[in-house]
């Protein structure tokens, strides 16, 4: 039997506030333990949140631009579970009236289109803190906490089950995460677990419309794991249901170093989180006014963005595409033209040689932290069109500043990479044409083709930094066929 | 009987007295009254003096912070200070020294009062009677084998003993008002969101207010005009504009006023024959004054408050208390094999009985299964009760009701039935559920010297009027003061 995969996500999003949801203090990553906290995120007796109406704005954006519904009155409420790196023992989320409901994402799927990938609710709620197990000590009897993260807002996105291929999840995440990063909401940094993706997953017989029996699965920490991921679900529960068993309804952890699931907790044994609305936070009311005001300030959306490139500058829609994939990549370009108008190069630099050289440096990298800046390739492009330097050149220097991050013009004279003055190239040429009489005679005799031939030998004998023009007229003329 | 507030005030502006002495005398009093009555759980001395000599600096350059710089107060010790210990009254909470004042306390600080240390209660504020501390139970000063009621016991006992002109408490479900109109000193419940709950460990957060306890209405008035205001850092802190309530608290007439009557809350079996007969004196002398009294309806309040109470109250707390779990602070279980068996023995032997029994029901309440049955129908009643005050309301100025259906009783007498217990507060927690403000006013004295107290209850930022009414109340009665327990002849 052929089975198709069922697969929904649920997206945690650290949003990108200076602040934590409930309290003032600094959301930086990477900072000394237990160094971002106060009685609020502490969970001190007596402390009390206060709702950071940044993280609200943000989360509504999202909402909008998610195409959610988002009610008049939303609030606040208690998810009830005992760990030790949430120090209230519950959780501030959203279960009964969530900020936004029944919206959509279109996903890019590339030659076959776009498709629509329904979302059921967006919640805003805190991270937790993270417990440390002390490493290479074998016989600790302890768990560290830091509570630096508690009380990040965190904006959950809840799909619908409505992806069934591999490559409609992959599009949905780099479509969510593209979305995320255009309106700003969040630093989506999958490695330190700012975006994160919790899949969930069944199977069906191909062409059945009831749900099988679904699998969440969690630690999912780079696009390319959930990937992996979804194969070897696929494979584990196409396996059970061939032998005749029954998928269990489960939470499943991602082993990165075996490459499997594995049992986090089976579904019977999941405990009621006693859900109720927090007293210590009132409702909050969306006025219509405010929802108008947050669609008018959302900024140009991937889709668009991509459809004004593809006009604007003149570029193929493949390419404008892949330049608005992410804002960074989409502002760098436009950085770049905007430093010197010359769009369809630009475009070609960066699809080639950066793109190459972000995906080596892994999911995270992106062009707003590239070493070679806008300017600089503008710089680079505008000397190839000025003749400053050949195309050739050019090649020898972005390699350089990708390596030091320094303009090409700088490059270009400590390397002693400048073209050789027009009157220097004539000798060589006489040089060339000397040694080559063969040629120099087919050429006479109208065949042009070997023109080519000598202008190599004369590129080759001037290291390239003769300009190609130059030198297929001086052959020319020197030849007598001009 | 010890000064008022006002006459404090009015020493130490010219000079009779000094902050430091008065917190000398104060520290004496509970020196020598709480081996006995144990209403006091800590003393700041040190601190204190401290920040009495500062006062007295201020006074003498002619720059006071206000009005009450460098008088001493004592605070409920579920209110976090700094520079000591907030315990709750629980041994989870045994070691706690908060690293941050409560908005109250910082209030009281910036305007120059002296805290003197902190008041026994029943354990996180659970309790009607003060025998709920992990600490002792507190005792009531007119007579000392009976209980000053609860939970703010301890600061009504303070009060009324005289180891501190003021004293602040917590009212979820009639914690100030109750222990006042025990041990016959005054006590108000605010209004919901009046103030500030930033620092008040919490209990039941949708019930929770913090209020002043004081001999009389003029200090309680007093003390609601400094702790009284919008905070930030409370969500459910309410953005009006503040009220002064001293300033024209005289200005009250008794005469057109209308005193609504709530028949049901009269009309309750086992309501003490002293307790009728002072209320219903109390209703004589109003109108005697030219007030009348109006029955109104409130049936909703008196049927389903304790229900609806009992219910949300516990709902909250299972959730509030789950923090104390031994990971981060407080008492922790020695020797635990796991995180689960910490969690769960820490829990099992640092709460008592109540707090136990009341998480229990409230968890049991918010459970999958049980929450519509429970805490959604609690939150119906809530609703219910609400608009039985908002109509009672439209027909009166304010509503005069019994305290409690007894006065002070003996100790042990309840604590083997909790639904006896939870019972005698049917008259006080109705206001708690409507977020309404409310009084507790000294009013007579049983056939065996009990203090009995009345309560009057006014809408959703009624404070001023309130003390106003109680005000002329007070002095019609003409008993504040009258009478002294007997311990303060010690």
């Amino acid at each position: 039997m052929e089975f198709e995969p069922v697969i929904g996500f649920e997206v945690h999003a650290e949003l990108k506030t200076n602040t934590k949801v409930w309290c003032g203090c600094p959301t930086t990553f990477g900072a000394p333990v237990n160094t971002q906290t106060c009685p609020v995120c502490l969970g001190q007796p007596g402390a009390l949140p206060v709702l950071n109406g940044r993280a609200f704005e943000i989360s509504l954006g999202v909402a909008t631009a998610l195409n959610c519904e988002i009610p008049r009155e939303t609030d606040f409420d208690r998810k009830n579970y005992y760990y030790p790196d949430l120090p209230k023992n519950y959780q501030i989320s959203q279960q009964f009236r969530p900020l936004g409901r029944g919206g959509w994402l279109d996903i890019d799927l590339g030659a076959e289109g776009t498709r629509r990938i329904g979302i059921d609710n967006i919640h805003l709620e805190e991270d937790a803190g993270k417990n440390i197990h002390p490493e290479g000590a074998t016989h600790v009897d302890y768990s560290l906490i830091d509570l630096n993260r508690a009380g990040t807002p965190l904006l959950e996105i809840v799909s619908t089950p409505d992806i069934r291929t591999k490559a409609e999840a992959e599009a949905y995440m780099k479509g969510m995460k593209s979305l995320l990063e255009y309106l700003d909401a969040s630093d989506c940094k999958m490695e330190e677990g700012r975006l994160r993706f919790e899949l969930n997953i069944s199977l069906r017989p191909k062409g059945s419309s009831t749900l099988g029996q679904k699998v969440e699965i969690k630690n999912l920490n780079s696009i390319s794991v959930v990937l992996k991921c979804i194969d070897h679900e696929i494979e584990r529960q196409t396996d059970i249901l061939e032998e005749g068993g029954e998928v269990e309804g489960e939470s499943r952890l991602w082993d990165e170093a075996k490459l499997v699931t594995r049992t986090m907790r089976k579904k019977e044994t999941s405990f009621d989180y006693r859900y109720f609305p927090d007293p210590d936070l009132v409702t909050i009311v969306v006025t219509e006014e405010q929802k108008k005001r947050i669609a008018e300030e959302l900024p140009e959306l991937p889709l668009a963005k991509r459809a004004r490139f593809a006009e604007q500058y003149g570029i193929p829609e493949y390419d404008a595409g892949v330049l608005t994939a992410n804002l960074q990549m989409a502002d760098y370009f436009e950085a770049a033209v905007r430093a010197h108008d010359n769009p369809k190069s630009v475009s070609n630099w960066m699809m080639t040689e950066m793109i190459r050289r972000l995906n080596e440096a892994g999911e995270d990298a992106g062009a707003a932290d590239f070493a070679v800046r806008p300017e600089a390739l503008a710089e680079l492009v505008r000397m190839i069109d000025d003749d400053s330097i050949t195309g050739k050149i050019a090649k020898k220097v972005y390699p350089l500043m990708v390596e030091t991050g320094r303009m090409p013009s700088v490059i270009v004279e400590e390397e002693g990479l400048k073209p050789i003055d027009d009157s220097a190239i004539e000798p060589v040429v006489r040089k060339v044409l000397d040694e080559n009489p063969k040629m120099v005679a087919e050429i006479q005799d109208g065949k042009m083709k070997a023109i080519g031939g000598l202008m190599g030998q004369v590129m080759r004998a001037t290291g390239g930094k003769a300009n190609p023009q130059t030198v297929q007229t001086l052959i020319k003329k020197l030849c007598g066929v001009e | 009987m010890s000064k008022s507030v006002s006459q404090i005030i009015s020493d130490l502006e010219s000079g009779a007295t000094t902050s430091v002495a008065l917190v000398h005398d104060c520290a004496a009093r509970i020196d020598r009254l709480n081996p006995d009555l144990n209403a006091v759980l800590s003393v700041q001395r040190d601190d204190a003096l401290k920040a009495a000599e500062a006062s007295d600096a201020r006074r003498k350059s002619g720059k006071p912070l206000s009005a009450a710089d460098g008088v001493p107060i004592l605070l409920k010790d579920n209110i976090c200070a700094t520079g000591g210990p907030t315990t709750c009254a629980s041994r989870v909470l045994e070691n706690y020294r908060p690293p941050y004042d409560a908005t109250a306390t910082a209030k009281l600080r910036a305007a120059g009062v002296v805290v003197l240390g902190k008041t026994n209660m029943d354990e996180f504020a659970m309790g009607s009677t003060t025998e709920w501390s992990a600490f002792g139970m507190s005792k009531n000063p007119w007579k000392t084998d009976h209980v000053p009621g609860g939970s703010s016991g301890g600061s009504a006992v303070a009060v009324a003993s005289g180891m501190a002109p003021w004293a602040l408490g917590s009212d979820t479900g009639g914690s100030i008002r109750q222990p006042a109109g025990f041990c016959g000193v005054v006590g108000m419940k605010p209004t919901y969101g009046r103030v500030s709950r930033y620092g008040l460990v919490a209990f039941a957060s949708s019930l929770d207010q913090i209020g002043p306890f004081a001999s009389n209405v003029e200090d309680a008035a007093l003390l609601m005009n400094l702790i009284a205001g919008h905070d930030g850092r409370d969500s459910t802190s309410a953005d009006v504009p503040p009220e002064d309530c001293v300033a024209e608290l005289r200005n009250g007439r008794l005469a057109g006023l209308r005193i609504g009557r709530p028949r049901q809350f009269f009309d309750v079996e086992g309501i003490d024959d002293d307790v009728r007969s002072v209320t219903d004196g109390t209703l004589d002398i109003l109108r005697r004054e030219g007030a009348e009294i109006v029955d109104v309806n409130m049936p909703f309040a008196e049927e389903y408050s304790v229900a609806a109470y009992y219910v949300i109250a516990a709902a909250e707390a299972s959730s509030n208390l789950a923090r104390y779990d031994g990971a981060h602070y407080g008492y922790r279980a020695k020797d635990s094999a796991n995180i689960v068996e910490m969690f769960s023995r820490s829990r099992a032997e640092g709460f008592g009985a109540e707090v136990k029994r009341r998480v229990m029901l409230g968890t049991f309440a918010l459970s999958a299964e049980t929450f519509d049955a429970y805490y959604v129908r609690a939150q119906k009643a809530r609703t219910l009760i609400k608009r039985d005050y908002d109509n009672a309301l439209k027909e009166c100025d304010a509503i005069l009701a019994p305290v409690a259906p007894t006065p002070a009783f003996p100790a042990g007498e309840k604590t083997g039935d909790p639904v006896r217990m939870y019972l005698a507060d049917v008259f006080t927690l109705s206001l708690n559920l409507a977020g309404y403000c409310g009084l507790s006013l000294p009013a007579g004295f049983s056939k065996s010297g009990l203090p009995i107290g009345v309560q009057l209850l006014a809408g959703a930022f009624g404070e001023k009027g309130l003390l106003q009414t109680a005000w002329q109340l007070e002095s019609k009665l003409g008993i504040a003061g009258s009478r002294t327990p007997a311990v303060f002849a010690r």
